[in-house]
């Protein structure tokens, strides 16, 4: 045993997963025993032992909240099968031999007709399509859309896990949690993930309702969002809007209710605003969103805008592609608008073009034979 | 050569130029080859591999064929390190049997590929490095094809071609399934034959142009009546 303490051995080797400790770690987590076991040494990692486990991922459990640097190995094992001894006490992780996807171009703005989220649908990875025809925006509920960008199988999976906290949250409390307390809660689920590889960047587009009744239905919003009514902004990022912004009226249910956005990422930015575009096209389409983006907007040219603003980032960024999606979020839910092939929109430009240069061929040539008339 | 290569390094010319002092590290992966296809019809499925088992100039084996068998309905084809595809096969059937034993249902191919997703993500941070294409029936009887990357992104398909020579096979299935890039053609809705025949002539291309693709091709069939399995000699060298 001398040696073994002596080289480290019990920490380099120290097994986090055997059946029979599944049953365990709940209770030592919470009395802050550190968990001695009596396995065998010579246990390697076993990754496969995770299908006993009752789900995979055990997230929103405050106890198992896997800590993702290995600060203590002391640290009695969670469910969640991290090999967290072996690659990260070398400071690096393995190194992966596939590249995973990402590059793309969403964005999402506040006007006075809810909240408008637009995104194109490829997914690159590392200089091939691995598919034209991905969904960046995943509904969440039925008022509260995200977009996504960074690595899909990570956007993808925390979305779900997101959905799954806010469904719990609505039975257990009978309303619906705000787009607040859903941009907090998983900004602090990634907290633990910090300075690891994860990448999820997400704006979540929302409506919050006032109270709600038990069935959660929002019948009651027309009457209080008929008027066309600014949330209670307290710090605002992105681009000043031209119109001005009218006193919020003090009763709680009106400054509480309303469009939402925010802005999450996985470094831990939690950033609340009007507009927001994410990912490696949002240069392309900030120029197009502040030029065209006011709080008076109709739903039409709000549609036009952002669409506008996707194409715009498609032509020259060459990680977004292919098509466009847009949702727009009312106080009645999100409603998406068809998918829309951006070659058409490329080819319908080209032709618009074409047209005005001929009109604009056809005023001169008239203007010029008028011009030499024999007068 | 693809194996033991870390992301952004010199690639394939660090053995004929001098690129410093390297520190090698032990890769737990290794690279295996093959590549999958899967293709879903009005009433069918087909997921078809090829059985070359390689890693780097070496050919392991010639009959390793990339298709496993789920349930009668399901079939899910797995390339990329053979070892993880091996792992993650035994993982499934376990839980496929887990299931059935308490729910007393075998579990659609929509649920599996939900299953297979979260497996694959709870390896987050030391995924398996296995590139699957789920192929199978959904509860109406249709054809369905679910393709994933390594961390568990998945989403629904009519086609999809993975592993070594995907890049090259997935053009061609845009342009002949998908009727992609083409002017003024009608859109003729899949038969099972004709699906088969160009799986063949598909495959027959990829071994003429990835090294790790050859030696046989086994299809798999799946229809309402079963699971129907061929194997079609391709190109030994």
């Amino acid at each position: 045993m001398a040696l073994e303490d002596l080289c480290h051995f019990r920490d380099i080797f120290q097994e986090d997963i055997t059946t029979e400790r599944f049953s365990m770690p709940f209770e030592l987590k919470e009395a802050g025993l550190s968990f001695t076991n009596n396995r065998n040494l010579l246990h390697f990692y076993i990754p496969e032992v995770e299908y006993l486990d009752e789900s995979p991922i055990q997230f929103g459990q405050i106890n198992l909240m896997q800590s993702a640097s290995a600060i203590s190995s002391q640290e009695s094992p969670s469910a969640f099968p991290l090999p967290t001894n072996l690659p990260f006490t070398s400071s690096q992780t393995v190194p992966l031999p596939f590249p995973m996807a990402h590059g793309t171009t969403t964005l999402a703005f506040m006007f006075q007709g809810g909240v408008l989220a637009a995104a194109d649908t490829r997914s690159s990875c590392s200089g091939l399509v691995a598919c034209p025809a991905s969904q960046k925006i995943l509904p969440i509920h039925s008022h509260l859309v995200g977009t996504t960008s960074g690595t899909s199988a990570d956007c993808m999976l925390w979305k779900r896990i997101l959905a799954r906290e806010l469904r719990l949250y609505q039975l257990r409390h009978s309303r619906r949690l705000s787009t607040r307390g859903a941009a907090k809660l998983l900004s602090h689920m990634l907290h633990p993930f910090k300075g690891t590889e994860l990448c999820v960047a997400a704006t979540l587009c929302g409506w919050d309702g006032g109270e709600l009744e038990d069935e959660c239905h929002d019948h009651e919003e027309s009457a209080g969002t008929t008027k066309t009514q600014k949330p209670d902004l307290g710090m605002t990022v992105g681009p000043s809007q031209g119109s001005s912004f009218t006193p919020q009226d003090s009763s709680r249910k009106a400054r509480l209710s309303g469009p939402r956005l925010f802005y999450v990422c996985s470094d831990g930015t939690r950033l609340e605003g009007m507009l927001f575009s994410v990912g490696s096209g949002s240069p392309y389409a900030y120029s197009i969103l502040d030029q065209g983006v006011r709080w008076g907007l109709t739903v039409e040219e709000a549609t036009s805008v952002a669409r506008e603003a996707v194409y715009r980032a498609t032509h020259r960024d060459a990680y977004s592609g292919n098509f466009v999606d847009v949702f727009h979020i009312t106080s009645k839910g999100w409603t998406r608008r068809k998918r829309e092939d951006l070659k058409e929109e490329y080819y319908r430009e080209k032709e618009r073009q074409r047209l005005e240069r001929k009109t604009q061929h056809d005023i001169l040539r008239a203007n010029t034979s008028s011009r030499h008339k024999p007068s | 050569i693809f194996t033991l290569q870390t992301f952004g390094d010199p690639g394939k010319m660090k053995d004929y130029h001098y690129t410093g002092p390297v520190e090698h590290r032990f890769s737990p992966y290794a690279f295996n080859g093959g590549t999958v296809l899967a293709v879903a019809g009005d009433d069918f499925a087909i997921v078809a591999s090829d059985t070359r088992l390689s890693e780097g100039y070496s050919i392991h084996s010639r009959d390793s064929p990339k298709c496993y068998k789920l349930t009668d309905t399901t079939v899910i084809g797995c390339s990329g390190f053979h070892g993880d595809c091996l792992t993650l096969t035994k993982i499934i059937d376990a839980r496929l049997k887990m299931y059935k034993h308490s729910n007393n249902k075998t579990m659609t191919s929509g649920a599996i590929a939900a299953m297979l997703s979260t497996i694959l993500y709870g390896r987050r941070f030391f995924p398996y490095y296995v590139y699957n294409i789920i192929g199978g029936l959904d509860e109406e009887g249709k054809g369905a094809v679910y393709s994933f990357d390594p961390v568990g992104s998945y989403q629904r398909d009519t086609y999809k071609a993975g592993g070594s020579a995907s890049a090259m096979l997935q053009p061609l299935l845009d342009n002949q399934i998908g009727f992609k890039n083409m002017e003024g053609v009608q859109h003729v809705p899949l038969t099972k034959e004709k699906a088969v025949q160009l799986v063949k002539d598909v495959f027959i291309s990829a071994a003429e142009r990835d090294v790790y693709t050859g030696d046989a091709l086994r299809i798999c069939v799946i229809t309402k009546k079963g699971i129907d399995e061929q194997t079609l000699p391709l190109r030994k060298d």
